[in-house]
């Protein structure tokens, strides 16, 4: 049992936590993710590690209400537990002193980046972050994301903060702009990651997507996060979850992500129903 | 020679059309008559060459012996001394290759029903244990009396008491998977007096037997019953821990925490076909099907919260047990058709002899010497077909079997939604190669020194399918059994 230490909610939807697991923070470095169940009866949910303090013994987790386990999650509070929590799993995050890095980060994807730029600029690379969300209200974890980069570009697709469009739009400008880039990593919804490899292909730049495919074990035991990179099979939750953006069928994953979605409703109807209708933004 | 020994008793099951549709399990197991009448058959030969067959070499005849003279208590703890598991084996160990293939009595009839007699034994014994335990429940007394943390009634059903020294006592183990190997080892090294705690990398224990065999074939409070055994004799189990992530096996030794390890993680590591299509919806690896129905308990959905979507019409490719449990699963789970594509012919199908009947019982078709070659879309990224080729059998190759070799231009289309990939696992690199200086094959497995399963690493043992490749319950309990052996006289040389 795993023990929520604080909570706290970042944008209707998106909560994020403080969960006691020592081992996981002893050995945790960015890019790492965790399995997580909520209950006996839950999923095993795979989720980025987005800090961890190994004084205290915690690891950072956010995670936004989209189905049934998430909304789940978004009932625990301080003092709760998650069932179980495994990791630190998944392929570090290779970080190198390059000159230039630029995190494009969409949605909630911008905490799984946090510790990703934290390193690179702790190594003493120039971090220019570029994070967008539909709306400013959604834009979340702002604080970190100025703290930790020398730059940082919002976006919002309703023009209501920062640049009027999309990351990849933002991107686009930016290297228009003249700026030298030495490396983009990109985190968030399939399709943005898809569309800022489309960018940085043009021009050349090394660009790494992490994938969030449907994972059962998160260990390379069931094969079921399985995605094609450079024409090659591969076990996402052992040999990613980042992978080289140029070279990922991202028509592919957007596919398998979508294998369960029907049942995925009906668990998430059934939810809300026993729960008296849909409260998901209610905090 | 009479009747009573020609005819073998058969296990009664549940009809196919029932259980087709459930998960309850399908063989119900023998009851007293039954089982005295079966014993009774076995003409208690000199030369036993039963015991030979069994990896463990259980003491077969006289078991049985105490069985035909009513005494089931005692054949259970006389199957124990050597068996830690019998109530797993006598439901999936391969018995027509193994004790029964030598049976004597099986050159002119039926050889003995060792597999059935061992189960009956078995639950039997654990049928008493509880009843025991329910008797003697929040009777403090008797606590005490044991003057150690286990109840009396646990350890009088298991007819063993931990004995201790001081060598023992002091050394800490750790074993590292908690599948049979696992089990075993802790179970022997616990009695040893040692202390011992299992490291596992899901949420739940019992390896294979609990992600990959579906309960209608053992059923999951089994597996409970025997790893509350293994912790009752005081061995710690600590869930959600990958061994090379979580920790690291290396500084567990270094730091003086274990004396020594045995490593027993299986096999975990999903082979695909490489053919086009294999990504498809629809597609799955047999323990990413499995896992999820057994261990996620996805036939339960949406009271579990895990989903596993299974089409009309299944090909599962491959014809080993887990290619059955597939199968099976398949029809359980509502498919209307089932069948198993394999490029062999009958005679060298790997699955137990009894799966495959009760398979075929069921209704799966068995597709024989035939290979796919190519998963077909419905355009939309869902399986819709397979094609696959004819094949015929060659010469022998490396194992001994006629190799199959396709027939050129008799390529055909299987018309099917969900295609399950049974073709074998192979060793998992998660622990293996994060482990610095453990020996490894070329296959990736672990190379073993001794019998009992040294490896390159000082201290460090390993057993079971990461060392042989994925093969049996009972042969990986044999591992365990020798590590625990290896690593006794290795820590009383040294401490
Ligand atoms: C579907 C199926 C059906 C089968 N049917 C039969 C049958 O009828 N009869 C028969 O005899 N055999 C059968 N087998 C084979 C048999 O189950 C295996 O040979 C046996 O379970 C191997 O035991 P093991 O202890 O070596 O490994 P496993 O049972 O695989 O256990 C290994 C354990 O280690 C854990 N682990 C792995 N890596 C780590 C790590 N890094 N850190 C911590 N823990 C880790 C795993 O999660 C797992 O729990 C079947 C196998 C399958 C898949
Ligand atoms: S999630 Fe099972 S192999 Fe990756």
């Amino acid at each position: 049992m795993f023990k929520i230490v604080e909570k706290c909610t970042l944008a209707p939807g998106v909560h994020q936590y403080e969960v006691e697991a020592p081992l996981v923070a002893k050995g945790a470095r960015p890019g790492n993710f965790v399995v997580v169940r909520t209950s006996e009866t839950g999923e095993r949910i795979p989720l980025t590690i987005a800090g961890h303090n190994r004084e205290t013994g915690t690891i950072t987790l956010v995670v936004q209400e989209v189905g049934k386990s998430t909304m789940e999650m978004g009932m625990l509070e301080v003092g709760d537990y998650f069932k179980d929590v495994a990791g630190p799993l998944g392929q570090a995050t290779r970080i190198e002193k390059v000159g230039t890095v630029v995190a494009v980060a969409g949605g909630i994807g911008v905490a799984p980046v946090l510790p990703q730029i934290r390193a690179h600029k702790a190594i003493g690379n120039h971090v220019i972050s570029i994070v967008g969300a539909r709306t400013r209200d959604l834009l979340v974890l702002r604080d970190e994301v100025e703290k930790f980069s020398d730059e940082v570009i919002w976006a919002t697709d309703d023009g209501s903060l920062g640049y009027h469009g999309f990351v990849s739009g933002a991107l686009e400008e930016l290297i228009g702009s003249g700026q030298k880039i030495d490396e983009v990593i990109a985190i968030g919804p399939v399709r943005m990651m898809q569309a800022v490899a489309d960018v940085t292909r043009k021009h050349n730049i090394p660009t790494t997507v992490s994938l969030n495919a449907i994972m059962v074990d998160g260990t390379g035991m069931c094969g079921c996060c399985r995605v094609t990179v450079d024409g090659e099979v591969k076990f996402s939750c052992v040999d990613g979850p980042e992978f080289d953006g140029h070279k990922v069928d991202f028509d592919e994953l957007v596919s398998r992500q979508g294998f369960f979605r029907d049942k995925e409703q009906i668990a998430r109807e059934r939810f809300e129903a026993d729960r008296g209708g849909c409260k998901c933004h209610a905090k | 020679m009479s009747r009573k020994i020609v005819d073998r008793t058969e296990m009664p099951k549940q009809s196919p059309e029932a259980r087709r549709t459930n998960f309850s399990e399908v063989a119900l197991g023998l009851d007293p008559e039954l089982a005295r009448r079966e014993a009774e058959r076995c003409i208690q030969c000199k030369t036993r060459p039963c015991t030979t067959g069994c990896p463990v070499e259980v003491d077969i005849p006289e078991f049985v012996a105490l069985i035909a003279e009513g005494k089931y208590d005692e054949a259970a703890a006389k199957i124990k001394e050597k068996n830690s598991l019998p109530a797993i084996c006598g439901r999936v160990c391969p018995q027509e290759s193994q004790c029964e293939s030598l049976c004597t009595l099986g050159r002119k009839y039926e050889p003995v029903a060792i597999g059935a007699l061992e189960r009956f034994a078995a639950d039997w014994a654990s049928k008493r244990a509880v009843e025991k335990r329910e008797a003697c429940a929040g009777d403090v007394d008797s606590d005490l009396q044991c003057g150690c943390e286990q109840k009396v009634c646990e350890l009088d059903s298991r007819g063993c008491a931990p004995t201790s020294d001081s060598a023992a006592s002091a050394a800490r183990v750790a074993v590292i998977g908690t599948g049979p190997a696992g089990l075993t080892c802790a179970a022997d090294l616990a009695l040893k007096g040692y202390k011992v705690d299992m490291f596992e990398s899901l949420h739940d224990t019992g390896g294979v037997l609990r992600y990959g065999i579906p309960e209608f074939r053992l059923p999951k409070s089994i597996v409970d019953e025997e790893v509350e055994y293994v912790r009752s004799l005081g061995v710690r189990i600590f869930t959600n821990v990958v061994v090379g992530l979580t920790l690291d096996l290396r500084e567990m030794l270094e730091s003086g925490q274990y004396q020594a390890a045995f490593i027993a993680t299986g096999a975990g590591l999903p082979y695909f076909l490489g053919i086009p299509g294999e990504n498809l919806n629809g597609v799955y690896s047999a323990n990413e099907f499995l896992t999820r129905v057994n261990l996620m308990k996805a036939y339960m959905f949406p009271q579990y919260d895990t989903p596993v979507n299974i089409g009309s019409k299944v090909a599962v490719v491959g014809a080993g047990n887990v290619a059955m449990d597939s199968a099976r699963t398949s029809l359980r789970l509502g498919a209307e058709e089932v069948k198993i594509v394999y490029r062999r012919s009958r005679a060298e199908m790997p699955a137990r002899l009894e799966e495959i009947e009760n398979a075929e019982e069921e209704g799966v078709e068995m597709m024989l010497l035939a290979n796919p070659v190519r998963i077909i879309s419905d355009g939309c990224g869902k399986v819709s077909g397979m094609e696959c080729i004819r094949m015929e059998l060659g010469e022998p190759d490396a194992s001994g079997r006629r190799r199959p070799v396709p027939v050129e231009g008799s390529e055909f289309i299987l018309d099917v939604d969900t295609v399950i990939v049974a073709v074998g696992q192979g060793p998992n690199p998660l622990l293996t190669e994060r482990t610095k200086g453990l020996e490894l094959n070329r296959k990736g497995n672990i190379e073993v020194r001794d019998e009992c399963g040294a490896t390159s690493i000082p201290g460090v043992w390993a057993g079971g399918d990461i060392v042989t490749g994925a093969a049996t319950v009972i042969s990986a309990m044999g591992a365990g059994k020798r590590a625990a052996r290896g690593i006794d006289e290795w820590i009383r040389s040294r401490f």
